[in-house]
């Protein structure tokens, strides 16, 4: 089973805090793999916050065809991050030529458009760039997006973190998320790595997604081009995520309410009853056969964990005001925050949603047998 | 045969039939059961004259013959009284001294079973055992992600939905403006298929609907049923459990006055409405009520006079067209019942099935689409269109569903499957693999006769006197002294025994697969089969 970590911080962190968690549990994953997703980014990068960012691996064929691609859009580049690794990778890792981190500049006519406008765009170009990756072999793209870095790679997640050097003084982030891969079922390919990333939604999962095909035929047949790749059965709940709301406008408390809906018993009793049943039948193709633990994080720097119905994994949320972990072991969060009251630690049951607002002031949670804070924001 | 009989080109030994008596002479008590219970009289009293050759050694005693009678069991010949191979005779026999047994070679018989050049009609099924459906197997069984489900312990949901599904977006727009959403139905995936008022006996009509409504109002599994063409006992339609009941309307609307004249008084809205335009045991042949099976009370319900033929049209009259048809027949059964009610057609297993059902995705107000298979059984139908006629459900349902996914309908229009689920048996198993194929629930009309009634039908020509009111065990029989043999509370805990180890088969196959918060419709990853081709045509593994 993949091990999981994140952790939401009012100061940017190191990333090399969720790689020793990680290490922490490393009975849990067979160091197949590693995947980080930064977001609200410090270092050079906290004054650029508008600025699309380029998370990838190229080879230098790679490199140029990039440049020449961004180039005739009108992209210029803002700021590199230079990762400069060894010649000869950590056994199990690789040799890659540039692991990418570019953040770069709107080109001008875009400067009209409206945010939105803007977005979509992105989601082409990176959906595009993953396309001329994949028939040449010479691209790999995790993300585009503003204040969002993300790495993936092969091998054990300290090695590779030590090999990418990403113990350095400017890489920080105050949101932070990592999965230490156990492999199982998919062969390793970069794009079955977690976390999963689409238009600002982001989340990460362990156990196995027995619904997956289903699922996977319901969002490819929703027209939208972005739910495309699936190397993963998990890369689902950050589509259904991302569905729920991009396309259904609904809050973060019905995530839970459409992976995993009440059953009939309990939807009798709740107040939001007659809606809920609604949702569960019309968003019935979207529900999740766990075991799986999912921990997700929004745009608006909001971090969460649910689990499956039947709450076959392990999660734990806890910390202080300021600063809060989510991890799939308690040791990896004693090792992140080891100085947290650990009474108020908690572990999501199968009706729980565990949130942590962008203030990290607390640990929000909500069960399912609640009434919903409101149905939709219309 | 008797010795006075002449030879005719269509004379038959009991060897050319397909069942021969066998019967103990040592054995036999002279009861009369056997001959008292054949429904079809292919056995009488035989009276046996033997001569007995006696040539002493002693030649002062001339040889001479004695002749001896005794009295036995003859197996009549002609064909209107061959043997149907039911077996009641065994069953009633005291000393098990009689009992029918299969011809060795292919009987005769069905060279001379057109008399007055009527082809031979029957009820049934189409007599092939197997079928791919038992061949598919379950494979992904979750193994790496351990702990797999455990059948017995954990929750399940195995409920589908009967009703037109609407898209996410537009579902939640119109609750939150009040806009007219299409009804469903949380239902059972395992539907009694229909069967008419008049196919089958009051007690096991009775029987069925007893079990039913106590599946749903003591166990809460939300079981329906349909009722076939044939209406609806009045009570029924005027009483609270009318909800458990889909109510059929076919192209002889038999029953239709009564019903129509009820809908004032109803208390509840039924489950739904089926339209039925194709059954799968006879395609394109319209539902068939022998006269021998009308009688006072069918006719009455029916709205027809008393002993006469119900043969319904194979075409709904009153339209030129399938897409004319299901547009506005399936918009009047929504209006009779104020848009509260889902309506959807029912179409024989057939390749025009994907041009019905992509007229359906454009109608908004079509419910689902039931689709019955070559497989499916009838209370009678002409030889032929049983044998010959007809689509396997299997390719059947599954192109539907994989077109369904192309449109991104797959939530929006439920199938549902019919036709031979079960015929072996294996009604769990069979029923799973069609959902993982794409059906959201299953029909079923044979199985349950059998499992609840104890029908003797088989794969292999037994019995299938359905169609002429002879059943011998009363299920389809509209005689007095045939139906008495059914006990109306025996039916139904059978029918509740059926469901209950039903329900404890499909956890145990959807548990291994890791599936319990939803029915796994079209999880098509978890089928294998040892047929390449198979697997090819269904879209699943090739497993070997």
């Amino acid at each position: 089973m993949c091990r999981l970590f994140a952790i939401t911080s009012e100061e940017p962190l190191s990333p090399m805090l969720a790689i020793d968690a990680l290490d922490v549990m490393r009975e849990g994953h067979d160091g197949s793999g590693v995947g980080l997703f930064l977001r609200d980014l410090g270092g050079p990068f906290d004054h650029m916050k508008e600025a699309p960012i380029l998370s990838g691996i190229f080879t230098d064929e790679g490199i140029k065809r990039l440049d020449d691609f961004m180039m005739n859009i009108g992209f210029l580049t803002k700021f590199r991050m230079s990762i400069r690794v060894p010649k000869t990778p950590p056994p199990g890792v690789p040799k890659r030529d540039v692991y990418l981190i570019r953040a770069y500049d709107y080109p001008e006519a875009w400067e009209q458009l409206a945010n939105e406008e803007k977005y979509a765009r992105l989601l082409i170009l990176r959906l595009e760039l993953r396309k001329m990756g994949e028939e040449n072999g010479d691209m790999i793209v995790f993300s585009f997006w503003p204040d969002v870095i993300m790495i993936k790679e092969i091998g054990d997640p300290y090695r590779v973190a030590q090999h990418l050097g990403l113990d350095r003084e400017d890489l920080g982030a105050r949101v932070i998320m990592a999965q230490g891969r156990q492999n199982t079922n998919y062969a390793i390919n970069l794009y079955a790595c977690h976390p999963f990333f689409i238009e600002g939604f982001a989340t990460m999962t362990n156990g196995e997604n027995t619904a997956f095909i289903p699922i996977k035929e319901y969002l490819m047949s929703r027209g939208f081009h972005g739910y495309i790749g699936y190397n993963s059965d998990s890369e689902v709940f950050t589509h259904i995520l991302h569905y729920m709301k991009k396309k259904l406008d609904l809050g973060l408390e019905t995530y839970k309410h459409i992976i995993t809906p009440l059953q009939e018993d309990d939807l009798e009793s709740h107040p939001n009853a007659d809606f809920l049943r609604h949702l569960k039948r019309t968003c019935r193709r979207l529900i999740i056969d766990g075991p799986n633990c999912v921990i997700g994080s929004l745009p608006d720097h909001s971090l969460f964990m649910v689990q499956d119905r039947k709450k076959l994994r392990p999660g734990v949320v806890g910390g202080r005001p300021g600063m809060y972990a989510f991890s799939s072991e308690i040791c990896g969060l004693d090792a992140a925050i080891p100085d947290r009251d650990k009474s108020q630690d908690f572990q999501p049951m199968h009706l729980d949603t565990a949130i942590v607002r962008p203030d990290r002031q607390e640990v929000h949670t909500c069960s399912q047998t609640q009434p919903l804070p409101y149905l939709r924001s219309a | 045969m008797q010795s006075n009989t002449a030879v005719t080109v269509s004379t038959l030994s009991v060897k050319d039939l397909p069942w021969q008596i066998l019967w103990s002479k040592d054995k036999c008590t002279l009861c009369g059961r056997c001959t008292a219970v054949c429904p079809v009289h292919a056995i009488e009293l035989g009276v046996f004259r033997k001569r007995r050759v006696r040539a002493s050694l002693n030649f002062s005693e001339p040889p001479g013959n004695a002749f001896d009678i005794y009295h036995g069991i003859r197996q009549r010949t002609d064909p209107a009284y061959a043997c149907i191979g039911c077996a009641m005779c065994n069953m009633v026999c005291p000393n098990t001294a009689i009992t029918p047994c299969r011809s060795d070679e292919a009987d005769k018989l069905r060279y001379h079973i057109d008399r007055g050049g009527q082809p031979r009609r029957r009820g049934g099924r189409r007599n092939v055992a197997g079928g791919v459906l038992d061949r598919i197997k379950f494979i992904r069984i979750s193994m790496l992600t351990d702990p797999a489900l455990d059948a017995g312990r954990h929750e399940f949901e195995l409920r589908t939905l009967l009703g037109r599904v609407l898209p996410p977006e537009e579902n939640l727009k119109f609750l939150s403006e009040n806009g007219w959403i299409p009804p469903v139905r949380e239902i059972y995936p395992l539907i009694i298929g229909s069967m008419s008022f008049g196919a089958l006996s009051p007690t096991m009509w009775e029987g069925l609907q007893l079990g039913v409504t106590y599946l749903n109002e003591e166990l809460k599994m939300p079981v329906r049923i349909c009722t076939g063409e044939g209406g609806c006992p009045p009570r029924l339609l005027r009483s609270r459990f009318l909800k458990y009941v889909i109510l059929q309307i076919a192209s002889g609307y038999f029953g239709w006055d009564e019903i129509i004249h009820a809908l004032p008084e109803m208390k509840e809205d039924p489950c739904a409405i089926e339209i039925k335009y194709g059954q799968g045991a006879k395609p394109g042949d319209g539902g068939l009520l022998m006269w021998y099976k009308v009688n006072k009370l069918i006719a009455a319900i029916r709205g027809v006079p008393e002993g006469v033929s119900l043969p319904s049209p194979p075409t709904h009259q009153t339209q030129y067209s399938i897409e004319e048809s299901v547009a506005k027949m399936i918009q009047s059964m929504y209006m009779a019942w104020g848009f509260r009610v889902p309506v959807y057609p029912k179409i024989s297993g057939s390749s025009t099935a994907l041009a019905v059902l992509n007229n359906l995705t454009r109608n908004p107000f079509a419910a689902g689409l039931a689709i019955d298979g070559e497989d499916g059984g009838t209370g009678a139908a002409y030889n032929v269109s049983m044998n010959h006629m007809g689509h396997p459900i299997a390719s059947n349902i599954r192109d539907c569903y994989l077109n369904l996914v192309k449109l991104g309908d797959q939530n929006e229009i439920p199938l549902f499957a019919g036709g031979g689920v079960g015929k072996s048996g294996n009604l769990a198993a069979n029923a799973a693999a069609l959902i993982m194929l794409g059906a959201s629930g299953v029909q079923i009309g044979k199985y349950i006769m059998q499992a609840a009634a104890g029908c003797l039908g088989s794969e292999t020509d037994r019995c299938n006197v359905c169609n002429i009111g002879l059943c011998p065990k009363g299920i389809t029989s509209q005689d007095p002294r045939l139906y008495r043999r059914l006990d109306v509370d025996d039916v139904a805990q059978r029918v509740v025994d059926v469901y209950l180890s039903f329900d404890t088969e499909l956890k145990k196959i959807v548990a291994p697969l890791g599936r319990s918060t939803s029915l796994p419709i079209g999880m098509s990853d978890a089928l294998g089969i040892d047929d390449r081709a198979a697997a090819d045509r269904l879209s699943i593994q090739y497993v070997v």
